[in-house]
């Protein structure tokens, strides 16, 4: 079987791995006209056609779930390979993102009421004496398009901020981010403050930025460090399972 | 060199480059703030005023390792990056003190160029920046470092080509001074691209056809990278070039910050630039005094002893 949508058919061939484009192409053609426009209309950032397309699906009876796996999350995923392989960039992913956020509109009132799970819950932020959220917010974007709860703590975020919102959100995941060389370290010092204060077992964190490595994450005790904002996503469900096997 | 020349005879940085001087430039600013006193999560540039004496002695310590200009304290001195702070209403008094405190660490031959770095957002309609608001900003800080006295303003450390072209613009309309413009690249599996999504190649046709006296890169990468970056720049332009190297990529040692590529290190790579040419070299987070003095050892024909 193939895809049948010609212009998303066309996207599919950016994908090159060959797990990936099993996964997602099985994913994809097993879906119909519909939901296969959606899908390209996310791809190429149409907001408008995402919301109109988002609508008229609910109306005629598709389930928000069914919307969201078959028509958005295609679409997100191909965006985020295409971003990871450097085929589009920062302002693509953004368009994209707008596009998501205009069918989530529609599907998210419809998803709260089910009262189905989330997948995990995840703290975000940018460190300690760092003003600088691009790359955050875009690992933020792939997350709740992939179904975890994020509650973003914003810039400047100092430990203690950290540890509040775990608390607070009863979180299973910790996201720091950081861009400036100088306040890397603030990273490390947030995962000791968690020590201190007696929560490292209960979360698993995760860091990444533009400066950071996966031997500077290894160094500060980090539980997972990602390259970028499908990295996050990856690496965000792998932490979620293995602190799930363990709680078992 | 030429000894005895008064400040009215300073020659200007675009005169030097037309000579065919090699300039270098400074060496890091941020890690030699947090040495000297700077809080983490403190406002670098309120040093110019809190600690004027701290950035004269930076600037003097790099012109004495041999550094024919150094970049002013004011990366992050525009309107919108210093309301973080609730610092606004001082952005004219902070670029002008800034370049005050690097003139008196140089020599009267030294320059003194005004650094201008990202406004720290999107510009509309893909962040919430208004153009502009961008613009009014970035004029701000250029006019105000030119009232300082600077020799020339560097728009630096850009990732976005609509934010580096305005600023090229701010600078080119409302002041008279040189105006350099350098982008950060990551390498990525398609090769060398800013987040944004601009090559190398484009940026330098892009800076200079916007008026840039010269273009370059800074930030983001060790030295053999830089000579990646810079060898496809070269390529497209005779144009002047400018290329500011990270140290590499930091390590975490006892929880600091630790650059791994050591002065004698960056000598190589600095070498394959000069060779290229780049035009003025310097050094970005990480290269401290004996980078520099390294640096010059490399690329300059030792003075004759007097």
């Amino acid at each position: 079987m193939a895809i049948q949508h010609e212009g998303l058919a066309k996207e599919f061939e950016w994908v090159t791995r060959p797990g990936e484009q099993k996964h997602i192409g099985e994913s994809i053609e097993k879906t119909d006209a519909l939901m296969q426009e959606m899908a390209y209309q996310l791809i190429i950032g149409s907001n408008t056609e995402v919301d109109r397309l988002t609508k008229e699906a609910l109306d005629s009876g598709y389930s928000a779930n069914q919307v969201l796996d078959d028509g958005l999350l295609n679409g997100m995923a191909i965006v985020g390979v295409k971003f990871r392989d450097n085929v589009i960039f920062v302002p693509e992913v953004l368009v994209s993102a707008r596009a998501m956020k205009a069918g989530m509109a529609h599907l998210e009132p419809i998803l709260s009421a089910s009262g189905v799970e989330p997948i995990g819950t995840v703290i975000m932020g940018t460190v300690k004496g760092d003003l600088h959220d691009i790359g955050k917010n875009l690992c933020i974007m792939m997350l709740r398009g992939s179904g975890f709860v994020v509650h973003d703590i914003g810039v400047d975020s100092a430990p203690e901020d950290f540890v509040d919102a775990v608390e607070e959100h009863d979180a299973q995941l910790v996201g720091m981010s950081a861009l400036l060389t100088t306040t890397m370290p603030n990273m490390g010092r947030t995962i000791s403050y968690f020590e201190d204060m007696g929560l490292r077992e209960d979360v698993r964190m995760m860091v990444g930025g533009a400066p950071v490595t996966q031997e500077f994450a290894d160094e500060m005790g980090a539980d997972g460090y990602g390259e970028n904002a499908v990295e996050c996503v990856d690496k965000a469900k792998e932490l979620l399972e293995l602190l799930k096997e363990l709680k078992a | 060199m030429t000894s005895g020349s008064t400040d009215q005879a300073r020659k200007g940085l675009l005169e030097r480059l037309a000579d065919g001087d090699l300039l270098v430039f400074d060496g890091a600013t941020g890690s030699y703030l947090q040495a000297n006193g700077l809080e983490p999560g403190g406002c670098p540039e309120l040093m110019n005023i809190e600690s004027p004496e701290i950035i004269t002695n930076m600037a003097r310590q790099y012109f004495e390792a041999g550094s024919d200009m150094v970049l002013t304290n004011t990366f992050g001195a525009n309107r919108i990056g210093l309301k973080r702070y609730d610092l606004e209403d001082s952005t004219r008094e902070i670029n002008i003190k800034a370049v005050e405190n690097a003139r008196a660490g140089a020599p009267s031959d030294g320059l003194v160029i005004g650094s201008i770095g990202p406004l720290g957002g999107l510009l509309e309609p893909l962040g919430d920046i208004p153009e502009d608001a961008a613009f009014d900003a970035l004029v701000e800080q250029a006019t105000a470092l030119e009232e300082g006295g600077a020799d020339g303003v560097m728009i630096e450390t850009q990732i976005a080509l609509e934010e580096t072209l305005l600023g090229i613009k701010a600078a080119k309309e409302h002041t008279s001074l040189p105006v350099m413009a350098t982008m950060v690249f990551d390498k990525g599996p398609r090769g060398y691209f800013t987040m944004m999504g601009v090559t190398p190649e484009r940026a330098v046709e892009e800076l200079e056809g916007a008026g840039a006296d010269v273009v370059g890169t800074n930030c983001g990468n060790g030295i053999e990278r830089m000579v990646e970056i810079a060898t496809l720049m070269r390529a497209v332009t005779d144009g002047y070039l400018a290329v500011q190297s990270n140290a590499g990529i930091p390590k975490l040692v006892k929880g600091e910050n630790c650059y791994p590529e050591t002065p004698e290190f960056m000598a190589e790579g600095y070498r394959k630039l000069a060779d290229l040419p780049v035009n003025v070299l310097g050094g970005c987070c990480g290269t401290t005094a004996a980078h520099i003095r390294a640096l010059v050892d490399a690329v300059k024909p030792r003075a004759a002893a007097v």
